[in-house]
């Protein structure tokens, strides 16, 4: 291995047309870390991914994967890298066990090694039962599972997993879930691009979030959650109560200005989790203002995604949405 | 160079173990020849005229001269729907050849092809077919069309990457394919065809690939250049070869 980062992204740009997909983009993957980039569609996700997996030439910046530029040291970086990505790139012609031995022998194994290799892989995948089914047959969640374990075929070091539970049924996000958080445990690096929230929050060790092909904040979830200013107070006030009272009343417990929503609801922002609900009902009923309902809670990575970029996260309907970039007709 | 060849044989191989698991593409490769020739020799074959030949010996050579057209159609499918499922985007993230995913889907055409032409030769043989040559002749043509076949799969190779569906790879294919096959020396005497026709025949890649089996398998006159359809196949690969693999790169490169 080498002494820098896993991963090394420095000044990135890709255009199409007269579109930036990536517009400066500087990234670092430690070894044996997760990192989540996040964004929404079209934000430049897969854009960065497919040039890191050498499939695609960026117009400006350098991009090193285990200290080898992926343009110059393309053909090295390949025996390096696993690539799954938000289609399940399998051949649906072949059976689960063709395909895995397939990919071993373009690896370069013997035909024996590679069949080997597969049917461990299936095993781990959970897809012995259907290892001599053409793939056709196969379940949304399978033909992921089956992609992803084409990607390992050469225990790569370095995974790049593009939207790999785009689409998939609860369970089966769960599964592949577990079987993600697996291999990072076993040390691989892995970039993982997602548009789900949870998903980065729950697998990536550092999070880094992309719009318009730039990176707009980048640091560990709780780091970006501490950037909304921490613990916020959310209080529903008693039918009646009168809410510019209210609103006087707990100034002196945040920085910022409380804001009132409908219901009425009050939310504040407070400068320290101990003692604040405490202190909130204190100042509220001095003040003479009955409370309804309150919570004490950390801002999630959507209040998060929605102060950086000025938008929600988009939530993908189905499985079969439009890939980032057209590909060519 | 050992990369290579291995690679192109583990593709090649890729493609053709479908084969026998889709009945669908069998008919394809089988059963459509059938009905053409039995088309051909029955219906139309009652109402043209080839002097010096009967009419099953005349139109073999040129019914597997198209079918062998045809048999690239699996390339340009196949590289149309690797492209669209990604699939194209494993393969160059794999440290394999590069060359290898067409050199590959090309190479087991000529598998295909070999299987159909047999199936062709067997219906021809039953329906009164017969060679007036020797066996090296023969060989020599059999190897003549599968290397013409071989080539025009690099045709259909760049058109399968060119358009965007499989329903575009079949249109257009089609589109290109029946006047090449038909206004040629393959079902007719290209000297029944009215002025204008006549010329584009003669000089069509087919008639000439056509007359040069004829020659071999039945003892026809040697046609003024006998090299002339080895030199077309030749130039359609030199010409349509590094076309495909421009768009391919592009098409993977997006």
């Amino acid at each position: 291995m080498s002494d820098g980062p896993a991963i090394e992204v420095q000044g990135l740009v890709k255009r199409f047309g007269e579109v930036r997909a990536l517009d400066g983009v500087d990234l670092i993957a430690e070894h044996g870390q997760m990192v989540g980039l996040l964004g929404p569609n079209g934000a430049g996700k897969t854009t960065l991914v497919r040039v890191l997996a050498t499939l695609l030439k960026a117009d400006a910046g350098t991009a090193r994967v285990l200290g080898l530029d992926v343009e110059r040291d393309a053909a090295a970086v390949r025996e390096r890298i696993g690539l799954a990505g938000q289609y399940a790139a399998v051949d649906e012609n072949l059976t689960g066990l063709e395909n895995l031995t397939m990919v071993g022998r373009l690896y370069g194994f013997s035909r024996k090694r590679a069949k080997a290799r597969g049917v461990e892989l299936l095993e781990r995948f959970d897809l012995v039962d259907a290892a001599g089914r053409p793939t056709k047959t196969y379940s949304g969640g399978m033909r992921r599972r089956l992609d992803l374990a084409a990607a390992l075929v050469a225990r790569p070091p370095v995974l790049f997993l593009d939207e790999p539970t785009t689409g998939l049924d609860p369970r089966s996000r769960l599964s592949l879930w577990e079987v993600l958080e697996a291999l990072v445990a076993e040390g691989t690096t892995a970039l993982l691009t997602t548009q789900y929230l949870d998903e980065a929050d729950r697998l990536a060790d550092t999070i880094a979030v992309i719009d318009h092909g730039r990176l707009i904040a980048e640091g560990t979830s709780d780091v970006l959650k501490d950037r909304l200013g921490g613990e916020r107070l959310e209080i529903r006030l008693e039918p009646g109560g009168d809410p510019d009272v209210a609103l006087r009343a707990l100034t002196p417990m945040s920085d910022d200005p409380p804001s009132l929503e409908a219901g009425p609801i009050i939310k504040v922002n407070v400068r320290e989790r101990t003692g604040a609900i405490v202190e909130a009902v204190h100042l509220l009923s001095e003040a003479g203002v009955g409370v309804d309902d309150l919570t004490l809670r950390r801002p999630t990575l959507d209040d998060v995604f929605l102060a950086l970029t000025g938008h929600a996260a988009e939530l993908p309907e189905d499985g079969d949405e439009q890939p980032e970039q057209e590909r060519a007709a | 160079m050992r990369r290579l060849v291995t690679d192109t044989l583990i593709i090649a191989e890729r493609n053709l173990i479908r084969l026998p698991r889709a009945p669908e593409l069998l008919i394809g490769f089988t059963v459509q020849p059938i009905m053409f020739v039995l088309l051909f020799r029955y219906v139309f074959g009652g109402a043209i005229s080839t002097p010096g030949y009967t009419y099953v010996d005349f139109l073999i050579p040129g019914i597997i001269v198209q079918n062998t057209a045809f048999g690239g159609f699996a390339t340009a499918l196949g590289l149309n729907e690797d492209v669209r499922k990604g699939l194209i985007d494993r393969f160059r993230s794999l440290p394999m050849a590069r060359a290898a995913v067409l050199g590959g889907r090309t190479l087991s055409d000529v598998v295909t092809n070999a299987l159909s032409m047999t199936i062709l030769l067997i219906t021809g043989v039953i329906i009164g077919f017969s060679f007036h040559a020797s066996f090296a002749h023969v060989v020599a043509g059999i190897a003549l069309l599968l290397l013409f076949g071989y080539a025009f799969s690099w045709f259909l190779a760049f058109l399968g990457l060119l358009v965007s569906s499989p329903e575009s790879v079949n249109s257009v294919g089609f589109i290109a394919v029946f006047p090449l096959t038909f206004i040629s020396s393959a079902f007719v005497p290209v000297a029944s065809m009215p002025e204008g026709l006549r010329q584009f025949a003669e000089v069509n890649p087919f008639t000439i690939v056509v007359d040069a089996i004829r020659h071999l398998w039945l003892g026809a006159p040697e046609p003024t250049n006998s090299w002339a359809a080895v030199a077309w196949s030749l130039a359609i690969v030199a010409v349509f070869a590094p076309l495909a693999v421009a768009r391919y790169r592009r098409a993977a490169g997006q």
